[in-house]
């Protein structure tokens, strides 16, 4: 399986490495998270475990999920995502079975997975970056409009706008991938991840933290050389 | 609670063994350069015309004279690579940016001795003690006072 955790992200600082390289990272913490619940292909179509994460107190769950956490054998939990495995991986694990940071042990590069920081309804400048209009030569009022959305040719003649143009619109608070991020270090005491770089979303928001599934051709060569 | 996470990470990378830097001291800066399997120590003699604090990215800079050109360079002081940073003399400045002293020429460029509120630096510092015993004296007599009042007061409290 590629190691998955759900975690909260604490925030950005910078660290030193042994070279005195001075990087800029991401702290996610990933305090154990625990199986929910075990999918299989007989009875749920599909090969699948759930993980759990963070004691939440039961009044801010609903009585469903206590009963589901429960049989589980775990007190309530805030956050369940599920990870999609192969037949004979979800043999390996079992309800309540905890997993922590350790698992990222061998692993150089990951992916993070949460929702955005919401910027509401934004203009074409702020949301696709387009330039707007100039300051003056006859401009009026519409500095910062987004231009021409075609003429009759380049709409294939419909005589209509083509659609999924870019233009104005809900910014933000969408479900990002980050991918391949380095692992810079990992603190099994605190449960902690350091990842190089940006996160999606807010500081103590909810992401999903994964091995990267994918490699740049530089990253997969670090990777090589590595091991 | 996740401020003290970050605070955690950076503490433990924070140097605490910098010697008292201010805007205006002249500084020897021992810079590690790796070359290959080898390391060597640079050292970069200026005065230091900025000090922007940011915690764990604490940068200073320091500007020297080479060969008739204004050099200046930004080192990060919490930084591995900084070996060690000695102070050379403490200049007096009014102000907190010296960013003036890339337009002085000559000996415009120097800077008066520093010699007010030095007082809690000088006892460990070598590189001022010969120019100041006064000040440290009174320093000194000053922390015995101080001391003594404590003494007093305690049985009051």
């Amino acid at each position: 399986m590629l190691a998955t955790l759900l975690g909260r992200k604490i925030g950005m600082t910078r660290v030193y490495d042994e070279t005195g390289r001075n990087i800029p990272v991401t702290v996610i913490q990933a305090s154990p998270n625990h199986v929910s619940q075990v999918k299989t292909s007989d009875r749920d179509g599909y090969n699948a475990i759930q993980l759990a994460f963070e004691q939440v107190k039961p009044r801010r769950s609903t009585i469903p999920m206590i009963g589901h956490d429960a049989r589980a054998g775990l007190t309530p939990r805030r956050w369940h995502r599920e990870v999609r495995l192969g037949a004979e991986e979800v043999s390996e694990y079992e309800l309540g079975q905890e997993l922590a940071v350790d698992i990222f042990e061998q692993v150089k590069f990951v992916d993070v997975i949460a929702t955005s920081k919401g910027k509401g309804y934004a203009g074409g400048v702020k949301r696709w970056g387009f330039k707007g209009q100039p300051a003056s030569h006859g401009v009026e009022r519409k500095h910062r409009s987004a231009g021409s959305v075609g003429g009759r040719s380049s709409n294939a003649g419909t005589g209509r706008p083509k659609k999924g143009g870019k233009k104005a619109g809900q910014m933000g608070s969408v479900r990002h991938t980050v991918r391949s991020l380095e692992l810079v270090r990992h603190d099994q005491e605190e449960n902690l991840l350091i990842v190089k770089g940006p996160v999606p979303g807010p500081n103590q928001g909810f992401v999903i933290i994964r091995e990267a599934i994918r490699l740049s051709k530089r990253k997969a060569r670090v990777l090589a050389e590595a091991s | 609670m996740s401020q003290a996470i970050i605070q955690a990470i950076e503490q433990g990378q924070l140097k605490t063994n910098l010697p008292q830097l201010s805007v205006g001291d002249t500084v020897d800066i021992h810079v590690r350069i790796i070359e290959g399997a080898k390391e060597r120590i640079q050292v970069f003699n200026g005065v230091i015309i900025k000090r922007q604090r940011s915690g764990i990215c604490e940068t200073i800079t320091v500007r020297r004279i080479v060969a008739n050109e204004g050099v200046e360079r930004t080192f990060p002081l919490h930084s591995p690579r900084i070996a060690k940073i000695e102070v050379k003399h403490r200049g007096h400045t009014r102000r907190a940016k010296l960013y003036y002293l890339r337009e002085r020429v000559g000996k415009k460029r120097r800077l008066r001795d520093r010699r007010r509120g030095l007082g809690h630096v000088l006892k460990d510092d070598p590189a001022d003690t010969a120019k100041s015993e006064v000040v440290e004296a009174k320093s000194t007599a000053t922390a015995k006072d101080k001391t003594d009042e404590s003494q007093n007061e305690k049985p009051e409290s």
